[in-house]
């Protein structure tokens, strides 16, 4: 392996790390364990806990995803290894 | 019109569009048959995803299921969305740069082992036989409830559609089908819930309104968690406490699960580019996040009105829906105290109304008391969810046959004419078998779905991911992995399934993990085996840690595709 391609994959986990801990914190986390917690606050009507298992992670995935696309398109470009 | 009427309409439109979309786009070469030519734009792609992963149960039960469990329903909501970050971001670029067809084709190559992708395929099959057979049997019963047509017939009709677009048209011809589909089933999903969500917030946007106040003032959650506990239910929201570790479990069983079906992962081998797949799992989570937003705003909207219209009414009261209903046995009421009056209450003594969380959302538009076309309209809605994900299975099931087993484990020396034909051969069989497995359906189906989300976890899920990221992972450390991860999880889902047989009882799960969850833990044995394995045996070959290199940049991606077959 190259060293361009080895600092590639590297860049490429640091995303994949700091991605998934988001995807973790907001369904595992607010979701689930800390969601009892979390209900004593509001949001737009919601108990906040509540609103995380049933809509918020939800939406955070969507974004993660569409997130994830953008870095990695413009680090493909950056490392000169994006399709023609 | 009356509501048959529409239904009937609507249904047979939407059947005849897919019929022509079939002829339209027919499958001339085995990559068009598996992989729809490789050339389907990310957008198509995404809601085809989304058709494909929609199925019977995300259209009919999961909002039902919701309404009964409340706080705890999120298990669902997060565990069938949650698994496209995963698929996006580990699974999809790579395995559309490895471009090949199948998942087996993956594990076989990148394990260089024949018996490897013979589990992987038994795996496949099993898994996308039990899911289809839940299909057809969604189809004949919404048939048989609205078309009045007898259940068997339904599914007739269920196979004759599906056998006409899926043989003909591969996945090409499924692809362009389920476009179609996912717009059917989102409009029916969507257009009833903004009705509902209108007339009883004043805002049309569902998932807003289910957190607004009411018509009379009052939040609509804080009146949900007061009728509740006034009838003795926990509170709509309420956290509870002693469920939370099998929560965890079972959302990530299912998040797990779901990036490691094969019919879902194989869509991403359908775009043209790596950064295709990529943006394409965005979409389709964007197109399932609609239904899956909506979804828990319709189960408050539901058990709030279910409860209004019919606590402590006198049963000659009860609107016709009521008595429609009854005739098919999915709700009851017994007068045990013999009042004349419907208690709806948590104390099973007393209680005398039973509902099956399948007919809220088909009883939904009635209850409401929508006009008759939005019934017509969701169960075009949901014979278009079961259809679209039957479709997507059976394709899995043909490809495994006609590719995995047949030209790369029986006859390597078949020509492409001879793949094809086999490939519509076995679609064609596996039509037929669904149906006549979906008209008898063994009473373990709906529990052998919680096996194929666990199997999946335990067994693609760790196999892939360890393929693409640990180059030092070798044949025997992912086989090892894979069928410790596999007995492990079968064994504790058949124990303590006393549907499939199991003596196990509840009190004996391991910290509370019921069977649904208990993938999430299989999956862990099977990384942790495969990696102690790996370490001590020796590393994969040197062309292997090649193609694992490869995998991970994208460019050659195109060029990498058309030199396959």
């Amino acid at each position: 392996m190259s060293k361009k391609s080895i600092s590639y994959w590297k860049i490429n986990l640091k995303y994949l790390g700091i991605l998934l801990s988001i995807w973790f914190t907001v369904s595992f986390l607010f979701g689930i364990l800390l969601a009892d917690t979390l209900n004593q606050f509001y949001i737009a009507g919601f108990p906040l806990g509540f609103w995380f298992a049933h809509q918020g992670s939800i939406y955070v995935f969507v974004i993660l995803i569409f997130v994830y696309v953008y870095l990695m398109n413009k680090l493909d470009k950056k490392f000169d290894v994006d399709e023609i | 019109m009356s509501a048959q009427t529409w239904t009937y309409l609507l249904v047979g439109l939407t059947f005849f569009i897919y019929i022509i979309i079939a002829i339209v786009s027919r499958a001339g070469s085995t990559k068009e048959f598996y992989v729809a030519g490789g050339g389907i734009n990310p957008i198509a792609n995404g809601m085809a995803t989304a058709a494909d992963w929609m199925s019977a149960a995300s259209f009919l039960s999961m909002t039902g299921l919701i309404a009964f469990m409340g706080f705890s329903g999120g298990q669902y909501l997060m565990g069938w969305t949650g698994g496209y970050v995963l698929l996006a971001l580990l699974l999809a670029p790579y395995l559309r740069k490895f471009g090949k067809f199948t998942v087996p084709d993956f594990i076989g190559e990148r394990y260089y082992s024949k018996n490897a992708r013979l589990v992987a395929l038994i795996c496949a099959l099993f898994v996308s036989f039990t899911y289809v057979v839940g299909q057809m049997k969604g189809v004949g019963v919404a048939f048989a409830r609205f078309l009045n047509v007898p259940f068997d017939t339904g599914v007739l009709i269920g196979i004759g559609i599906v056998f006409f677009y899926a043989v003909l048209g591969g996945m090409k011809g499924i692809t362009y089908t389920q476009v179609a589909q996912f717009c059917v089933l989102i409009f029916a999903f969507t257009v009833p819930a903004i009705f509902i969500s209108l007339q009883m917030t004043g805002n049309p946007i569902p998932q807003v309104g289910f957190g607004s106040k009411g018509t009379d003032g009052v939040y609509l959650l804080e009146k949900l968690n007061q009728l509740s506990v006034d009838l003795g239910f926990d509170a709509y929201t309420k956290v509870n406490k002693d469920n939370l570790i099998n929560m965890f479990f079972i959302t990530g069983a299912l998040m797990f699960g779901t990036a490691g079906l094969p019919h879902v992962i194989v869509r991403f081998f359908t775009v043209p580019r790596v950064k295709d797949a990529r943006i394409s799992a965005g979409w389709a989570l964007l197109f399932i996040a609609i239904l899956y937003t909506t979804a828990p705003a319709v189960a408050v909207f539901a058990r709030t009105n279910l409860i209004n219209t019919l606590s402590e009414t006198p049963y000659k009261n009860a609107p016709s829906w009521f008595s429609n209903w009854e005739k098919t046995g999915l709700l009851t009421f017994d007068d045990k105290n013999g009042d004349g009056k419907i208690q709806y209450v948590s104390d099973t003594t007393n209680n005398e109304l039973k509902v099956d969380q399948d007919i809220i959302v088909l009883a939904n538009p009635e209850i409401a008391d929508l006009p008759p076309w939005v019934i017509g309209l969701v169960v075009a809605g949901g014979l278009a969810a079961a259809l679209s994900t039957a479709a997507g299975l059976l394709l899995v099931i043909s490809t495994s046959i006609s590719h995995d087993l047949l030209k790369n484990y029986l006859q390597p020396n078949i020509s492409e004419k001879g793949e094809l034909f086999a490939a519509r051969v076995a679609i064609a069989v596996a039509v037929v078998a669904a149906g006549l497995a979906g008209l008898n359906p063994p009473g373990f189906v709906a529990q052998v779905v919680a096996l194929a989300f666990g199997l999946a976890a335990s067994s693609f899920f760790p196999a892939i991911i360890l393929g693409i990221f640990d180059k030092r992972m070798n044949r025997e450390g992912a086989v090892s992995g894979m069928i410790t991860g596999i007995l492990f999880t079968a064994t504790y889902i058949i124990y303590f399934k006393p549907q499939l047989g199991g003596s196990g009882l509840p009190e004996d799960y391991w910290f509370g993990i019921s069977p649904e969850g208990i993938g999430t833990l299989g999956m862990l044995f099977n990384f942790i085996i495969a990696i102690l394995v790996s370490r001590f045996t020796a590393p994969p070959p040197k062309e292997v840690q090649e193609l694992t290199e490869r995998i991970r940049t994208p460019r050659g991606s195109t060029s990498l595709n058309r030199s396959v077959h």
